[in-house]
This record gives C-alpha cells, sequence and structure tokens, in this order.
C-alpha cells in the first residue's frame, strides 16, 4: 500500500504515449546537448541559488559543532573518571577507607544521597507543582506576575546561602521537632531516638534540599501548565467540570511530561548538591533514624575529603564521583523511559 | 421538559467592550436553530453566553438574562458549572483529550459527575453514545486507542458523542464543521438531523447552505462597523430568512451582496 501511493496513477505511460506536439523543442535541446557531452540547459530551475545557502550550511555546521562538542566532554569526564577511579577497584581492600573494600565504603554514602534526594523530591513536588499550579490556574494575573519571579528569584539564591540558612535558621528549629518526633514516634525506624541536639541531621538536609529543589520545579511546571491548548481546558470546562476537575482532566495529563523532567532536573540538583549538604549535615556512619546525626552524601564526602586526599584516596574519591555520575545517567534514563511508555497518548501525534 | 432558551435583553461585554448589544431571542426545544453573519458579528461569543462559557475569559460578563425552561442561567446563585452540564458543547476545531483513549474521551463527562459508573454501564454508554454520533461501526475495535489518533471529522464527531454521553438538554455547537473536509460534513450534517430528535441545537455556521440544509429557524447578526457591537438583525423560519427576508441586510447577506 505505500509504495503503491508513491507511484503516479498511470504506470503506463511511456515517451511514446505522448503525443509528438507536446514534445517541446527545449526537450530536444536538452537532449542534443547531452549527446554533444555538454549540460547547457535552458531549464531555469536549475540555476543555484546562493541566497540562502550559506546561512545554511553555517548554522547546520555550528549545531553539528555544539552536539560534537557535548558529547567530547560528557566522553572525556567519563574516560578521566574512569581512569582516574580505576585504582581503587584493584587495590587490596585493606588500603581503602573502612579497611573494607570499595563497597563497604561507598555503599553507606550512596544510601546517604539517595535518603536525601527523596526526601527532597518527596517534600518538594506536591508543593512545586500547587504553587505552579496556582501561579498558572488559579491566582489573579498580577499576583500571579509577581508570585512567578519570586520563585525565579529564589531559583538563583547560590547554594551556600542555603546551606548557612539552614545551618543557623533551620537545624536549631528543628532540633525540638526532632526531639518531641524521637519521644513520640520513635518506634517508626526513621524516627528513632535519640534525637540530636543540633538538629543537624539527614531529615534537615532533605528539608533544605527541598527548598532549593521547589523553585526549579516550580517554574518549569509553570511554564508547562501555561502551554496547555486553551481548546482541551474549555473541551473540560464546556462539559461541567470545575476548575480542578479542568486541571486534572486537561492541565496536568498535558504537563506529565513536563512535571517529570522539571522532576529530574530537580532530583539532579538534589543529587549532586555538596556546600548546602556538607554545610548543614553532621556527618557518620548509616543509620537508619533520620533524626539522628549521622549519614553521609556522595557530593559531600568528595567535597570535605578532596583537599587533603591524595594516591589512592584521591582515587577512591573521583571513584565515588564516578559512581554519582552513574546514578545520575541512571535516574535520567527511567525518567525517559516513563515519557516514552506514554507517547502514543501524549497528544504529539 | 421542554429544553427550550429564551433571551431576553442581553447585552455581552468584554471587559468595558460591548461586543454584542440587546439580544432578544426565543430558540424552540427539539429543532435547529442556526446563527449566520459575517466574522466578528458575535455570533461566537453570544453562543458562548448560552452555557457561561463565555465568562471563562477574563473580563468577560453579560447583562440580561438566559432562561433554560424559565430559570435564569445568570441567576447569582446558579453554578456556571451546573449549566454547563445540562448545556453541551462542541467546538469549531476538534478537541477530544489527547492523552485519553477514545472510550475514556467518551466517558470524561460522565465520570464527573458518577466516579462510580460500573464497567457494564460505562460500556453501554459508550456505545450508545458513539452510535448516537454515527461513530461507532469505525472505532469500535479500537476503543482503546488514543482519540488523537482518528481523522477530523472522526475526532469532531467523538467530541460529539463526548457531549451527547452526559445527555445534555442542549448542545451548542461552534462552527463544528468548518475545520472538515466534504464528506465529515457531511455525516455530522446528518447527525444533527437526528439530534433534534431528542435535544435542542444551536449552530454557529459560516457556510450559508449549511444553515439552509440543518436548520429549521435562523438568526442573522450582523455589526454597523468595526468596533460597534454586534446585532440580533433578524431571526426567523430558515425557509424565510433565505427566501423572503424582511430586512435587507438579510437579503444582501444571503444572497452574497456582502459579507
Amino acid at each position: 500500500m505505500e509504495t503503491g501511493r508513491d507511484r503516479p496513477p498511470f504506470t503506463a505511460g511511456t515517451s511514446s504515449d505522448v503525443p509528438s506536439s507536446a514534445r517541446t523543442p527545449g526537450r530536444h535541446c536538452i537532449r542534443n546537448d547531452r549527446l554533444e557531452g555538454k549540460d547547457v540547459s535552458t531549464n531555469s530551475l536549475k540555476e543555484p541559488t546562493d541566497r540562502g545557502r550559506a546561512g545554511d550550511k553555517i548554522f547546520s555546521g555550528v549545531s553539528l559543532a555544539a552536539g560534537v562538542l557535548i558529547l567530547a566532554v560528557l566522553f572525556s569526564v567519563a574516560v578521566f573518571l574512569l581512569v582516574q577511579a580505576a585504582p581503587t577497584f584493584t587495590a587490596d581492600p585493606t588500603e581503602i577507607t573502612g579497611g573494607e573494600g570499595f563497597a563497604a565504603y561507598i555503599v553507606p554514602i550512596i544510601i546517604g544521597t539517595v535518603i536525601a534526594a527523596t526526601i527532597a523530591l518527596v517534600i518538594a513536588t506536591p508543593i512545586a507543582i500547587a504553587v505552579a499550579l496556582f501561579i498558572s490556574h488559579y491566582a489573579p494575573r498580577r499576583l500571579a506576575r509577581a508570585f512567578g519571579y519570586v520563585i525565579d528569584l529564589l531559583a538563583a539564591i547560590p547554594s551556600v546561602i542555603y546551606g548557612a540558612w539552614g545551618y543557623i535558621v533551620l537545624a536549631p528549629q528543628l532540633a525540638t521537632v526532632y526531639a518531641w518526633l524521637a519521644e513520640n514516634l520513635g518506634w517508626i525506624p526513621i524516627f528513632t531516638g535519640p534525637a540530636s541536639q543540633t538538629g543537624k541531621t539527614m531529615l534537615t538536609v532533605g528539608i533544605v534540599l527541598a527548598v532549593m529543589v521547589i523553585p526549579i520545579i516550580t517554574s518549569l511546571s509553570r511554564e508547562i501548565f501555561l502551554q496547555t491548548p486553551s481548546l482541551h481546558e474549555e473541551a473540560a470546562l464546556a462539559m461541567g467540570a470545575t476548575r480542578w476537575e479542568m486541571v486534572r482532566m486537561a492541565v496536568l495529563p498535558f504537563a506529565r511530561p513536563g512535571i517529570i523532567s522539571a522532576t529530574m532536573l530537580g532530583l539532579g540538583r538534589a543529587l549532586g548538591e555538596t556546600m548546602a549538604v556538607a554545610l548543614v549535615l553532621s556527618p557518620g556512619a548509616l543509620v537508619a533514624s533520620l533524626v539522628k546525626t549521622g549519614n553521609q552524601t556522595i557530593a559531600a564526602e568528595i567535597a570535605l575529603n578532596f583537599p587533603e586526599a591524595f594516591g589512592l584516596r584521591l582515587n577512591e574519591l573521583i571513584a565515588a564521583g564516578l559512581v554519582l555520575f552513574v546514578i545520575t545517567l541512571i535516574v535520567n534514563m527511567i525518567a525517559r523511559f516513563i515519557i516514552t511508555r506514554h507517547k502514543e497518548f501524549s497528544g504529539a501525534n | 421538559m421542554s429544553n427550550r432558551i429564551d433571551v431576553k435583553d442581553l447585552n455581552v461585554y468584554y471587559s468595558k467592550f460591548l461586543a454584542v448589544e440587546d439580544v432578544t431571542i426565543n430558540i424552540d426545544a427539539r429543532s435547529v436553530t442556526a446563527f449566520i453573519g459575517p466574522s466578528g458579528c458575535g455570533k461566537s461569543t453570544f453562543l458562548r453566553t448560552l452555557n457561561r462559557m463565555h465568562e471563562v475569559i477574563p473580563g468577560a460578563r453579560v447583562e440580561g438574562e438566559v432562561l433554560l425552561d424559565g430559570d435564569n442561567l445568570y441567576d447569582s446563585a446558579v453554578d456556571p458549572v451546573t449549566v454547563r452540564g445540562r448545556i453541551g458543547m462542541v467546538f469549531q476545531r476538534p478537541n477530544p483529550f489527547p492523552t485519553m483513549s477514545i472510550r475514556d474521551n467518551v466517558l470524561a463527562g460522565v465520570k464527573l459527575n458518577d466516579k462510580r459508573i460500573s464497567k457494564s454501564d460505562a460500556d453501554a454508554l459508550v456505545e450508545k453514545s458513539l452510535r448516537g454520533a454515527n461513530l461507532w461501526n469505525e472505532v469500535k475495535d479500537r476503543l482503546a486507542r488514543p482519540g488523537s489518533g482518528l481523522s477530523g471529522g472522526q475526532q469532531q464527531r467523538l467530541c460529539i458523542a463526548r457531549a451527547i454521553a452526559v445527555s445534555p438538554q442542549v448542545i451548542l455547537m461552534d462552527e463544528p464543521c468548518s475545520a472538515l473536509d466534504p464528506i465529515s460534513t457531511l455525516a455530522i450534517e446528518d447527525l444533527i438531523n437526528e439530534l433534534k430528535a431528542q435535544y435542542t441545537v444551536v449552530i454557529v455556521t459560516h457556510n450559508m447552505q449549511q444553515a439552509a440544509r440543518v436548520s429549521d429557524k435562523t438568526a442573522f447578526f450582523n455589526i454597523a462597523g468595526t468596533g460597534k457591537p454586534g446585532k440580533l438583525i433578524e431571526y426567523d423560519e430558515t425557509t424565510t430568512i433565505f427566501n423572503n427576508p424582511s430586512v435587507k441586510a438579510t437579503e444582501d447577506y444571503v444572497s452574497g451582496r456582502f459579507g
């Protein structure tokens, strides 16, 4: 069926079917020229147009170069990580920090990293989506603009400021909350006491990270929400949907891939965040309780130990960096998978 | 329940701009009423006031009364959500929800009111609505496929199925065929003829032949000039409007002398 469509309807038509009167003198000219080995045709369409051609070439060259550059940078980072991390994997387990091999060293801080990022996303995603929806669909227009501006401003605050705020302001406040949690909800493993006196625990880190991630997810989600086709919003409203039902029927399904992408960007920041974690957390061994002192994340571990590291210790930290790189990669691939799985229903077709 | 609409002295505004001025019209139950007129004369705007979709646009408001079987839609105690559930709407461009299957599209409105509809009831309703929209035979084997994969004409009939699934009293159609080819248009027009047995249908159209073919009564809207409000010029039986209109402007428009 596909090939049939490409073919013209009358395939039987050959030159013999063409009435001789239809053969223009021009045709004969071309044929004669070909015989003589020249190609001087009268077809004006063959004349090259230089206009725009150069622009096309430059643009395709620039975009190709940009694409290649990204791949090259990514590749060289991966090579650097692999080469520098390699000695760690072949070294004698007793020489690794902790004395029990690389796995025993890295697994607790992988878990710590994942815990911190998970807390951050669990707190940040619902709040960010709610705020974005408020700005895009509920707030009066003038208020929405001011609000959106403030949110964008929050995204621009350097992480060291958030870290300092978490360390000086938030942690002491939370210490009393943690004491209460440990006392009353201590039977839940994540709230087991004794609670940290300073409040510099994993839960505080997660909260600080959530505050840092909220503006990112909010501003991206808001942009997506605003792009919902009004056609679909009106379709929902015209069926008798309330505003919230309209949001659920038209806005959220449309924005779903965008929300996932926004969350993944937020997760990327939470996973890789170094300064805020290093400032807020008083690190220690892996513990299940989020209100006790303990735990560590990969990024903070690298940052805290890098200045004094040399030899195998340096390789070890770079190997930890490699692990972080792989985690981020896996998370992004999962996100891609989730987005493409529903491609058919995305409305892009 | 007769499902008639009576509009009394309606003025329609966008913020301070008066878009449609002083419309009084009585739309019969179980009939097809067509609104015709040049672009920008306010016929679509007026149509959208009949199910309170007009006020979705910020700053839009109306003065006057729209009565559905004697009940004023614009009474302060009336929730626009209720109004829109009773008076369905089909838009100019087909707008099935792209993230939903054909089946879910049909059920979208029903699930708003009755979340716990049983599967067998839902199946029966989907079939009934799609049959009502003359679409069942074309999609019965692919109800789980996305609605956006259908052709434009099929999508528009899917939207009609979605509108009639909630058993509205009135169906408003805002140029439902303007994005469709002649064959799909014919399918929709046949459908409109069938719908009027059960529903009151109001249709805005740019196509005068279409108005002549499908409607029982026709209302002609016009504007005096850009920036002036649109007005209802003449409203009568369709045959009268097209053959023997009483106003000169109507005659000029339907005979193609302007507009």
